[in-house]
C-alpha cells in the first residue's frame, strides 16, 4: 500500500463518518422537532456538526499514523536493508552507507537502469519488500485507528451533545497549527544556518572569515595547505555585494524610482496614473532570471565595449556595472512604489499650504513633500537595499565569480549570493569547508537583511503612524 | 518688549516692510522666470525617469521577442529516406509480427545513410535526433521497410539558423558555424523547395537536449506546473488559516507578536535563504529526493506563505466590524462568523494575494538551484518525486550555452515564461481593482 | 487707518496704471460659478473685498463659502475636475486670465487653512519658506528680520523666540495656526484668505486668533470663512451669507446681524437651521 493510496482511503473513511454522523444528527433533529416543535436548543448542534465531529474523530488518529509512516519509513527500511546485507558489503562509515542507500533508493525509483554496487540490486529488492510490508502495517494501522476513532465519535452523539463546540475547538487547533508554520520556518532557517555555520567555524576561524581579504574556496580540497583549508576571507564578497547592490544599483534605482513616484503622484493625470502603475507592477513581476539573461547577453557586452571605448583596457565582460545597472532597473518599481506610498501619506494640507504661498509644484515637492516623506522614503530605500543584496540570479549570471576587491565598476566582482550558488551546485560534500562556507555566507546574508528589514519596517511604520 | 503693550501697538512700532513687494521689477520677473524654468526641468526629469523605466521594459521585451520568436519555428529538410531492411536489421514481416523489435532497430544508421546519399558527407543537414520520426513512421506502417519514402526531417540547429537568416555569411568559413558545403546545400535545397519552416512542435513538446534543435520546454513547463501545484496546495490553506487566526482569534500577547514578526521578516528574507533551508532540512535531514517538484514546491510554499498571509490579513481587515456584529447578534458562534461571513467577503483579496504569490513562485530560480533542480533532464517528469526542472531554471541552464541555437531557445523560453507571468499578474491586478470594495 | 495701509501697488506688473483708493475694492468677483464634474457647487457669486475691512463668509456646511474662498487665489486649480467660470479681479486684473501668474497671485493673496498645517520643519524655516522661494530676503540678517517681524505680527514671537529651531509641528494647535498666519504674512501679501482658521482650536486660542485678525485689519484685505456667527460678528465689518451655492445677502456685519433683509439669512442667524 502506498502513502497516497492510504491517504485516499483515510479520506474516504472520514467522508463516510461525516455522512453517518450527519444522518444521526438529522434523526435527532427530526425527533426533537416532533416533540418540541423545532424549539431552538432542543438539539444542541446542527446535523452537519455531528457529521464533522465523527469525521474529525476518524481523521485525526489516522492522519497521525500516516504522518509517522511518512517520517519513519525511510529510516526503518534503511535499517532493515543494511541489516540484510553481508557484513562487509558496504563500508562502515556514514558516508559510504548514505551513498549506498541513495543508490538503492534510485534503483527502487527507477532512476538508474543498472547498479554500481554489486549488492545494490539485491538491496533494492529487500527495500521494495520491506517498504511494502511497512506500508501494509502502517496503512492498516491507520485505517483501524481511524475506524475506531470514528466509531467512538459516533457513539458519543446525543441530542444534547455539543458537537459544534468540539468541532470549533478542533478548528482552533488547526488555526494555531497553521500559524506555527511561520515560526517553524523562521526557526528552521536560523537553526540550519547556525548549525552548518558552526561546523564551518570549527574549520575556519570566524575572524578569518569576517576580516580576511582572500577568497578562494576551490583550493580547500588540497590537504597540504595550512589547516587543510582554502582561503575563506569573505571581505571581497561583502564588498562586491555592497558595491553592486547598495551602491551601483541604488545609484540607478533611487533617482529613477523617486522621480517616477513624484511624477505619478504629483503631476500625472489620474487616468495616466491608473495605467502607469500596473505597468510598473508588471515590470516588478518580471522574473530575475530574465533580468539576468538580459544583463549577461545584452548589457554586459555593451558595458565592456563602453569601458574599452573610454580607455579602460581591463573592462571585464562580467562587470560590476552591468549587474548593478540591471539590478537597479529591477529595483525601480519597488523604490517607486515605496516612495509613492510615502508621498501619498503626506497630508494634502501640507501641499496646499505651500502652494497657497505661491510656491511652484516643484518647490513644494522638493522643499515640503520630500522632507515630510523622507522617513518613509528612507525606509523604502533600505528595504530596496535589503532586496538588492539578497538578489541572486542577476549577479550569478552577470557578475561572475572573481573575488576582486576593487572599486572599478568595469571590473568583475562577486557577491555573497553568487558564491552560495557556486558553492552549492555541483558536487556537495557536507563535511568540506567549501560546502559549509555557503551556509556561513547565508547566515551573514540573513542577519544583515534581517537587521535592515526590521529597522526599515520600524521606520516606515513610525512614519505612517505620524500622519495617521 | 513690555508685556503690557498690546500686540497692535507693538506692530505699529515694527513695520514689516517699507513698501509692498515689487513684483514688476526686473529682478523679480527674472526670478520668476527662473523658477518656472526649474519647474519645467523638474517635471521633465519626472517624465524622463518614467520614460527610462518604461523604455527599459520595452527594450527588454523587444530584445527578447526579436531573438526568441524564431524558436517557435522549425526548419525541416525533405530527405528521401530508404528504409533498407538489412541496415535496419528488421524486415517488414518481422516488424509486423513483433513490433518490439523496432526498439532495437538501427534507425540512426538508416537516417545517416539516407542523408549522406542525398547531401554528401561534407554537409551535416539533418539533426541527430531526427531518426525518431523514422521510427514513428515504421511503427505506424511497417510496410515502408524496403521502400524509399520522402520525409520532412528536423534540420540541424546550424541549418535552422541559416534558414532563419541568423548567420553572417560574409564571415570567413572558419569563423562561422557552417561550412561552405552546408551553405551550398542550403542554397540548393532552398531553390528546390526542399526546405520548409513549420511550427516548432519539438520546442513546445519535449524536454531538454544537448542539441538546440531537439531541446524543448515541455519538460520544464511541466516541472513548473507540478512544483507550483505543491506550493499552492500548501501555502494557500496554511496562509489563509494563519491570517484568520492572527486577525480574528489570536490574543494580543507575546506569542502573537512572535508570529507576526516572523511573518513580516520572512516576507523580506532573500529567496536563496529558503533554498538553503530546503537543502539543509528537506534534503539532508528528511532525506527527500533531490531535484523533485515536491521539495521545490515545499520550499517555494514556505517562501510564498508570508505573501499570502499578509495579503489575506489585509483583506480580512477590510471587512467591516458591523458585519461581524450583525452575525454575532443573531447567535452565530465566532467560528461561524468567520467562516460564514468574513471569509467569503475577504476571499477575493486572499485569492489576489495568492495569485501574486504563485506568480512569484513560478518565476523563482535561486532557491530551486539549491535543492538541485538544475539537473540536465531529457525526459518529461512524470511525478512529484521524480527529478524535474522548472522553466526559470531551464532558462538559466540554457543561458550558459553560447551557441546561437540555444540563445534563441533561451529567449523563446523567456517569452513563454513572461507570457504566463504577465497573464497571471494582469489577472491578479484586474481582480484586485475589480474587487477593491469600499465599505 | 495707519500709514502702513496696503493700498496701491504701483510697481505691479499687471497694474502699473492702477491706483487703488480705499474705496476701490481690492478684489472683485462677478458671477463666479464653480463645478466639480457634474455638480455645480457655486451658482453665480458677486462680491467686493476691500482692504479697510474684514469680510466674513458665513453659511451652513456645503453652502459653497470655502469653495468661493479657494477661487480667490486659484487653489481650486489643485482639485482635479474643478472648473471655475466668471470674473475675479485683483486690483482690476482678471486672476484667471492667461497672463496672470498663479505663483505671483498666490504670493499676493495668501491663505490660512482650517486645520493648522505647519511644514515639518523648524519654526524659523516655516516662516522663512515663503520669502526664500520668492527671493524676498537675500541676506541672513534680512531673513532674520522678516522672520522676527512676521512672528511678532502674528503675536507668536514672545512664545517661540527662544526655540526657533524647534519643529513647527511641536507647537500647540493655536500656536501652529498663528505660525501659519506668520508664514502667510512673511511673503508680504495684499490679501489674506482664512478658511475657518479657528475651527480646530480651543476658545482661548480662538480668542487670540480673533484678536490677531483685528490687528491685521487695514494692513491686508482679510476674508474669513467661518461657521461661527459670533466670530463673524466679532471680527468682521462686512458679512456675506451663503446658502446652497448662492450668496444670499452681503452687507455691513452690524446690518446683517441686527436687521437681515432676507428671510433665509434671518433664519440662519437666529439658529433655525445650520
Amino acid at each position: 500500500m502506498t502513502l497516497g493510496l492510504a491517504f485516499i482511503a483515510v479520506l474516504a473513511l472520514a467522508a463516510l463518518g461525516f455522512w453517518l454522523g450527519r444522518q444521526r444528527g438529522m434523526a435527532f433533529a427530526d425527533a426533537s422537532g416532533r416533540e418540541a416543535q423545532g424549539r431552538i436548543g432542543a438539539v444542541h448542534s446542527r446535523p452537519g456538526y455531528h457529521g464533522a465531529f465523527v469525521a474529525i474523530m476518524a481523521l485525526v488518529p489516522a492522519l497521525l499514523v500516516l504522518a509517522a509512516w511518512a517520517v519513519l519509513v525511510d529510516g526503518l527500511v534503511s535499517r532493515e536493508v543494511l541489516a540484510s546485507l553481508p557484513p562487509d558489503a558496504v563500508g562502515t562509515g556514514d558516508l559510504e552507507r548514505n551513498a549506498f542507500l541513495s543508490e538503492v533508493r534510485g534503483l527502487v525509483r527507477g532512476d538508474y537502469a543498472a547498479a554500481f554496487n554489486v549488492h545494490a540490486e539485491a538491496a533494492a529488492a529487500t527495500w521494495k519488500s520491506a517498504s511494502a510490508r511497512y506500508g501494509l502495517l502502517f496503512g492498516s494501522a491507520a485505517l483501524a485507528l481511524g475506524l475506531m476513532g470514528g466509531l467512538w465519535g459516533w457513539t458519543r452523539l446525543q441530542p444534547d451533545f455539543r458537537a459544534r463546540t468540539r468541532v470549533e475547538r478542533s478548528m482552533m487547533v488547526l488555526l494555531v497549527a497553521a500559524s506555527l508554520v511561520a515560526i517553524l520556518t523562521t526557526f528552521g532557517i536560523v537553526a540550519s544556518l547556525l548549525f552548518e555555520s558552526y561546523r564551518f567555524f570549527q574549520m575556519v576561524s570566524p575572524s578569518e572569515f569576517l576580516f580576511g581579504t582572500t577568497w578562494s574556496p576551490q583550493t580547500a580540497i588540497r590537504a597540504d595547505q595550512v589547516g587543510s583549508s582554502g582561503a575563506f576571507g569573505a571581505v571581497p564578497l561583502f564588498w562586491g555585494t555592497i558595491f553592486i547592490g547598495a551602491i551601483l544599483a541604488m545609484i540607478v534605482a533611487i533617482p529613477l524610482g523617486l522621480m517616477t513616484a513624484i511624477y505619478l503622484t504629483q503631476y500625472a493625470d489620474p487616468r495616466f496614473r491608473r495605467v502607469a502603475k500596473p505597468v510598473l507592477e508588471v515590470l516588478a513581476g518580471v522574473p530575475t532570471v530574465v533580468y539576468g539573461f538580459f544583463a549577461a547577453l545584452t548589457v554586459a557586452p555593451a558595458v565592456r565595449d563602453f569601458g574599452i571605448a573610454i580607455g579602460i583596457s581591463d573592462a571585464s565582460s562580467e562587470s560590476a556595472l552591468a549587474a548593478g545597472l540591471v539590478m537597479g532597473v529591477m529595483i525601480i518599481p519597488f523604490v517607486s512604489s515605496m516612495a509613492d506610498d510615502a508621498l501619498t501619506a503626506v497630508p494634502s494640507s501640507m501641499r496646499d499650504g505651500s502652494l497657497a504661498m505661491g510656491a511652484t509644484p516643484s518647490e513644494t515637492i522638493r522643499r515640503v513633500m520630500i522632507p515630510a516623506a523622507l522617513p518613509g522614503i528612507v525606509g523604502g530605500v533600505l528595504l530596496a537595499v535589503s532586496r538588492a543584496i539578497g538578489e541572486t540570479m542577476i549577479v550569478v549570471m552577470a557578475a561572475g565569480l572573481a573575488a576582486n576587491l576593487t572599486a572599478n565598476p568595469f571590473n568583475s566582482v562577486t557577491t555573497v549570493t553568487a558564491q552560495i550558488v557556486a558553492l552549492l551546485t555541483g558536487d556537495q560534500e557536507f563535511d568540506s569547508a567549501k560546502t559549509l562556507s555557503a551556509f556561513a555566507l547565508g547566515l551573514v546574508l540573513f542577519l544583515v537583511t534581517l537587521a535592515l528589514n526590521i529597522y526599515a519596517l520600524a521606520v516606515v511604520k513610525k512614519y505612517r503612524e505620524a500622519y495617521d | 518688549m513690555a508685556t503690557e503693550l498690546s500686540t497692535a501697538a507693538a506692530l505699529r512700532r515694527m513695520p514689516l516692510s517699507a513698501a509692498p513687494t515689487s513684483w514688476a521689477s526686473d529682478t523679480m520677473q527674472a526670478r520668476i522666470r527662473k523658477r518656472y524654468r526649474q519647474e519645467r526641468i523638474f517635471k521633465g526629469l519626472g517624465v524622463l525617469a518614467l520614460a527610462i523605466a518604461g523604455g527599459f521594459l520595452l527594450f527588454l521585451l523587444v530584445t527578447v521577442i526579436a531573438s526568441g520568436w524564431n524558436s517557435f519555428r522549425q526548419t525541416q529538410v525533405l530527405v528521401p529516406v530508404t528504409f533498407d531492411a538489412a541496415l535496419l536489421g528488421v524486415t517488414a514481416e518481422q516488424a509486423r509480427a513483433d513490433p518490439r523489435l523496432l526498439s532495437r532497430a538501427n534507425f540512426q544508421g538508416v537516417m545517416a545513410s539516407s542523408a549522406e546519399r542525398a547531401f554528401g558527407d561534407d554537409a551535416e543537414l539533418v539533426s541527430d535526433g531526427a531518426w525518431l520520426a523514422l521510427r514513428e513512421k515504421v511503427e505506424a506502417d511497417p510496410g515502408v521497410i524496403g521502400r524509399t519514402v520522402p520525409m520532412w526531417l528536423i534540420a540541424t540547429s546550424n541549418m535552422d539558423q541559416l534558414a532563419k537568416g541568423r548567420i553572417d555569411l560574409e564571415a570567413a568559413e572558419g569563423d562561422r558555424p557552417v561550412n561552405d558545403a552546408e551553405v551550398f546545400a542550403w542554397r540548393t535545397l532552398e531553390g528546390e523547395g526542399k526546405l520548409r519552416t513549420v511550427l516548432n512542435r519539438t520546442f513546445l513538446g519535449s524536454a531538454d537536449s544537448v542539441d538546440p534543435e531537439l531541446a524543448g520546454i515541455w519538460g520544464a513547463l511541466k516541472g513548473s506546473f507540478l512544483t507550483v501545484i505543491v506550493t499552492l496546495l500548501i501555502s494557500f490553506p496554511v496562509g489563509v488559516l494563519t491570517a484568520i487566526y492572527l486577525e480574528e482569534f489570536a490574543a494580543k500577547n507575546r506569542w502573537t507578536d512572535i508570529v507576526e514578526v516572523s511573518i513580516n521578516n520572512l516576507a523580506a528574507v532573500p529567496s536563496i535563504i529558503f533554498g538553503l533551508l530546503g537543502l539543509a532540512v528537506f534534503l539532508n535531514v528528511l532525506n527527500m529526493p533531490r531535484s523533485a517538484p515536491v521539495v521545490g514546491g515545499l520550499t517555494l510554499a514556505l517562501m510564498t506563505l508570508p505573501v499570502i498571509v499578509i495579503a489575506s490579513r489585509a483583506s480580512i481587515k477590510a471587512v467591516p466590524p458591523s458585519i461581524r456584529d450583525a452575525a454575532l447578534g443573531i447567535g452565530a458562534s465566532p467560528v461561524q462568523v468567520v467562516f460564514h461571513h468574513v471569509l467569503p467577503l475577504a476571499l477575493p483579496g486572499m485569492l489576489t494575494g495568492t495569485i501574486l504569490g504563485m506568480a512569484r513562485a513560478l518565476g523563482e530560480t535561486a532557491p530551486l538551484l539549491m535543492i538541485g533542480m538544475r539537473a540536465f533532464l531529457t525526459s518529461v517528469p512524470q511525478g512529484l518525486a521524480q527529478p524535474a526542472t522548472v522553466l526559470p531554471v531551464q532558462i538559466f541552464i540554457w543561458s550558459d550555452n553560447v551557441s546561437r541555437g540555444f540563445v534563441e531557445k533561451t529567449s523563446g523560453a523567456i517569452i513563454v515564461l513572461l507570457a504566463f507571468l504577465l497573464t497571471i499578474n494582469s489577472l491578479a491586478i484586474y481582480l484586485r481593482n475589480k474587487f477593491e470594495v469600499r465599505w | 487707518m495707519n500709514e502702513m495701509t496696503l493700498s496701491a501697488n504701483p510697481n505691479s506688473a499687471n497694474l502699473a496704471d492702477v491706483t487703488v483708493t480705499p474705496e476701490r475694492p481690492k478684489m472683485t468677483a462677478r458671477d463666479v460659478r464653480v463645478s466639480y464634474g457634474e455638480a455645480e457647487a457655486l451658482k453665480g457669486v458677486s462680491i467686493d473685498v476691500t482692504t479697510d475691512s474684514v469680510t466674513a463668509f458665513i453659511g451652513p456646511s456645503g453652502c459653497g463659502k470655502s469653495t468661493f474662498l479657494r477661487c480667490l487665489n486659484r487653489m481650486n486649480d489643485t482639485i482635479p475636475g474643478a472648473r471655475v467660470k466668471g470674473e475675479i479681479l485683483l486690483d482690476g486684473h482678471d486672476i484667471n486670465a492667461p497672463d496672470m501668474d498663479v505663483v505671483q497671485l498666490r504670493a499676493r493673496v495668501g491663505m490660512v487653512f482650517q486645520k493648522p498645517n505647519p511644514f515639518p520643519k523648524s519654526i524659523y524655516e516655516n516662516v522663512a519658506y515663503g520669502p526664500r522661494i520668492h527671493g524676498l530676503a537675500s541676506r541672513k540678517a534680512d531673513m532674520d528680520g522678516v522672520v522676527e517681524q512676521s512672528l511678532r505680527r502674528a503675536g507668536l514671537w514672545d512664545e517661540v523666540k527662544d526655540r526657533l529651531a524647534d519643529s513647527g509641528t511641536a507647537l500647540s494647535g493655536g500656536q501652529q495656526q498663528r505660525l501659519c498666519i506668520a508664514r502667510a504674512i512673511a511673503v508680504n501679501p495684499e490679501v489674506i484668505l482664512m478658511d475657518e482658521p479657528a475651527s480646530a482650536l480651543d476658545p482661548i486660542a480662538t480668542a487670540k486668533i480673533e484678536e490677531l485678525i483685528d490687528d491685521l485689519r487695514g494692513r491686508y484685505a482679510i476674508v474669513i470663512v467661518t461657521h461661527n456667527m459670533q466670530q463673524a460678528a466679532r471680527v468682521s465689518q462686512k458679512t456675506a451669507f451663503f446658502h446652497l451655492g448662492t450668496m444670499v445677502e452681503y452687507g455691513d456685519t452690524r446690518e446683517i446681524f441686527t436687521n437681515p433683509k432676507e428671510a433665509r439669512t434671518k433664519d440662519y442667524i437666529t439658529g433655525r437651521y445650520g
